[in-house]
């Protein structure tokens, strides 16, 4: 089985993230680069499989400047067999329309049974590229699961939504995307860092993809996160529990 | 060699991952309940730190001494105790690496590398520490094996280890009838002294091996009869760059926690960090570091390539690392005023383990010896 694992670099959640004023890109000196954390996972899950059948290939793809080789390379260390790094300054600050273009023609050509991803980055958030990639390719998706079994004939998963829970099955090729209840990520051993430079990586460009670097969509304004006010004290005087009621209620919160 | 590869770095920034999220929470809590955490060090054996400049062919990283030496030194900065043991672990395997045979090597050094077992190291004795050629531990051939006979003192992992690789005297002759052995955990007459109650390293277990008639097989000697003083030192050299490297580490841990204090500490209008006084506190300790981690990283880089004065380096980097190493933990508690002397924030524990590393792996007043001694023969 062959499984691309797409990841995203993204800035240190555990440092503070900045947007750049100017313009409204994302600070990248703010924080350090690394693999976002989901994504991250969605590699241990492809890795897993990869545990038990050796002969699973797995594929790292990622769009991202120069520096995202270092994410690329950190995966090979975990144990990826081969990264697809889609570099070109003309796709710097793309959109998810873009962005979703662009990687799904660089998936195109990869013959992948299974595609996984994070649900949504820990920077972005959109949560739009997995189910753009779908319709270019015309996938079945399987989005934010919370747990999956990858067998030799089909995928089954399982996604917990507001209203309930559904299980969801697909034959390959298929995509799906992990949540954040999936297992964190193994520490890449000292053989794997050693060896993670002789695994190729295959290096991109727009022009290659066949796709027109045009940026559909804008930022027109951002504001700085205001600062948190203090909250409110409910002091328990015999009638604590109706004020909390009362406060949620107001908020709608209840 | 002043600039890590890429490699290295990416090597040390997962050490620091590793030790950060698995290592530095659970370090106050394992000094406090004297727990030795064997599942953690499965984990950093899994990773490759079991036999981190074994050979390959069975099991070892196969990696260099100044990349054990950057490890050592970030594990230690989440605890000095458990990055010691390690430190020890990876002496044995080395030893038995280098001075088995392929049968040894093959019996033994897999499973050491994974970390699923731990070896010890027996030199010292009851009587015995520094003047180690005088040990009276006795191996007698009785046909096709050897009979050991004596008390090993102050040993790392007693208890919990696999194997013991245990010096022992085969001839009166001095240091030259010295001989190593490898003796399984099991084996009859083989038995242990009560935990020792000590300053720090608790997270670790030291005990006496005592072996009343313990057989062993005759293939269980490590190299030839009277070599195993040679073997013996050659593992102490490799010991004592890294555990100056746990010193370096523990310092640093020390030095960074310092640094973040006196920022927030105000008194007497501003933050401490304003006081000249105490900034020049902060550079002796940066400056005793790293000049110790250069110290470290040239006696690695001798060791490596085996060159005619890697002992006297060896020497010079233990006795400098592990001074600067406590030097630093000492002048942290003493900044952090009466927070340095609790628990909480643990910088008395980092005092507490690094206050050995002056003793062990040959004291520094051995080093001195040593390297007194050289420079007056040359």
């Amino acid at each position: 089985m062959k499984i691309v694992v797409l990841i995203k670099q993204v800035p240190d959640t555990a440092e503070e993230r900045r947007l750049s004023p100017d313009t409204g890109k994302v600070d990248r000196e703010a924080a350090d680069p690394v693999i976002d954390e989901i994504t991250e996972r969605a590699l241990e899950l492809a890795l897993t499989v990869k545990d038990r059948d050796k002969s699973t290939e797995v594929v790292v793809a990622t769009m991202g400047p120069t520096e995202a080789s270092k994410s690329i390379r950190k995966a090979l260390s975990m144990g990826a067999d081969s990264g697809i790094h889609i570099l070109d300054d003309s796709l710097a600050g793309a959109d998810t329309v873009l962005t979703g273009a662009a990687l799904a023609g660089a998936l195109r050509g990869t013959g992948a049974d299974l595609v996984i991803a994070g649900n949504e980055s820990t920077d972005g958030r959109a949560g739009m590229i997995p189910a753009m990639i779908a319709e270019h390719l015309d996938l079945p998706l399987l989005g934010s699961l919370v747990s999956a079994d990858i067998g030799s004939d089909a995928v089954t998963g399982v996604r917990v939504s507001e209203l309930g829970t559904q299980e969801v099955v697909a034959s390959y090729p298929a995509i799906l995307t992990v949540t954040e209840r999936f297992e964190e990520a193994r520490f890449p051993n000292f053989k794997g860092i050693m060896g993670a430079k002789r695994k190729p990586v295959a290096t991109i460009s727009a022009s290659e993809l066949g796709i027109a670097a045009e940026v559909r969509s804008t930022v027109l304004d951002l504001a700085q996160r205001p600062p948190r006010n203090a909250g409110r004290k409910i002091v328990d005087d015999g009638n604590a529990a109706a004020e909390l009621v009362d406060f949620l209620a107001a908020r709608r919160l209840i | 060699m002043f600039e890590p590869t890429e490699d290295q770095l990416a090597i040390i920034e997962m050490v620091a991952d590793f030790a950060t999220e698995q290592i530095a929470p659970h370090a106050a809590a394992w000094d406090r309940d004297h727990h030795f955490p064997v599942d953690v060090l499965a984990e950093a054996g899994a990773l490759g730190m079991g036999g981190i400049y074994v050979r390959e062919d069975f099991g070892g990283s196969g990696m260099s001494r100044l990349d054990a030496a950057l490890i050592f030194e970030e594990l230690a900065k989440a605890d000095p105790t458990i990055a010691a043991y390690i430190s020890i672990h990876n002496m044995v395997v080395w030893m038995i690496d280098k001075f088995g045979n392929d049968e040894q090597r093959a019996a033994w050094v897999p499973q050491l590398c994974t970390m699923e077992m731990l070896g010890s190291y027996c030199l010292t004795e009851p009587g015995v520490g520094s003047d180690a050629a005088a040990l009276s531990t006795r191996a007698v051939l009785d046909g096709d094996s050897y009979v050991l006979n004596g008390t090993k003192q102050f040993i790392s992992g007693a208890g919990s280890s696999g194997v013991y690789l245990v010096m022992a005297r085969t001839a009166d002759t001095g240091s030259a009838g010295i001989t190593a052995f490898l003796v399984p955990d099991g084996t009859p007459g083989l038995s242990f002294g009560a935990l020792e109650a000590k300053m720090g390293w608790n997270a670790q277990p030291t005990r006496q091996v005592v072996m009343d008639n313990v057989r062993i097989p005759a293939g269980n000697r490590l190299g030839e009869e009277g070599t195993g003083f040679g073997i013996a030192m050659k593992g102490l050299n490799g010991g004592r760059v890294n555990i100056g490297a746990c010193s370096v580490g523990g310092g640093q841990a020390a030095l960074e926690k310092s640094i973040a204090y006196l920022k927030e500490r105000e008194a007497f209008g501003k933050p401490l960090i304003g006081q000249q006084a105490l900034l020049f506190e902060i550079a002796d300790m940066e400056t005793e570091l790293e000049t110790a981690r250069t110290m470290i990283w040239r006696a690695a880089d001798a060791l490596e390539r085996g060159t005619a004065d890697a002992v006297r380096l060896c020497a010079m980097a233990k006795r400098v690392a592990t001074d600067a190493g406590f030097n630093a933990a000492n002048t942290a508690l003493q900044l952090h005023g009466g927070y340095g002397y609790l628990s909480e924030y643990g910088i008395e524990k980092i005092v507490r383990d690094l206050r050995v590393h002056q003793i062990l792996e040959g004291s520094n007043e051995i080093m001195r010896l040593v390297i007194g001694r050289l420079a007056v023969e040359r």
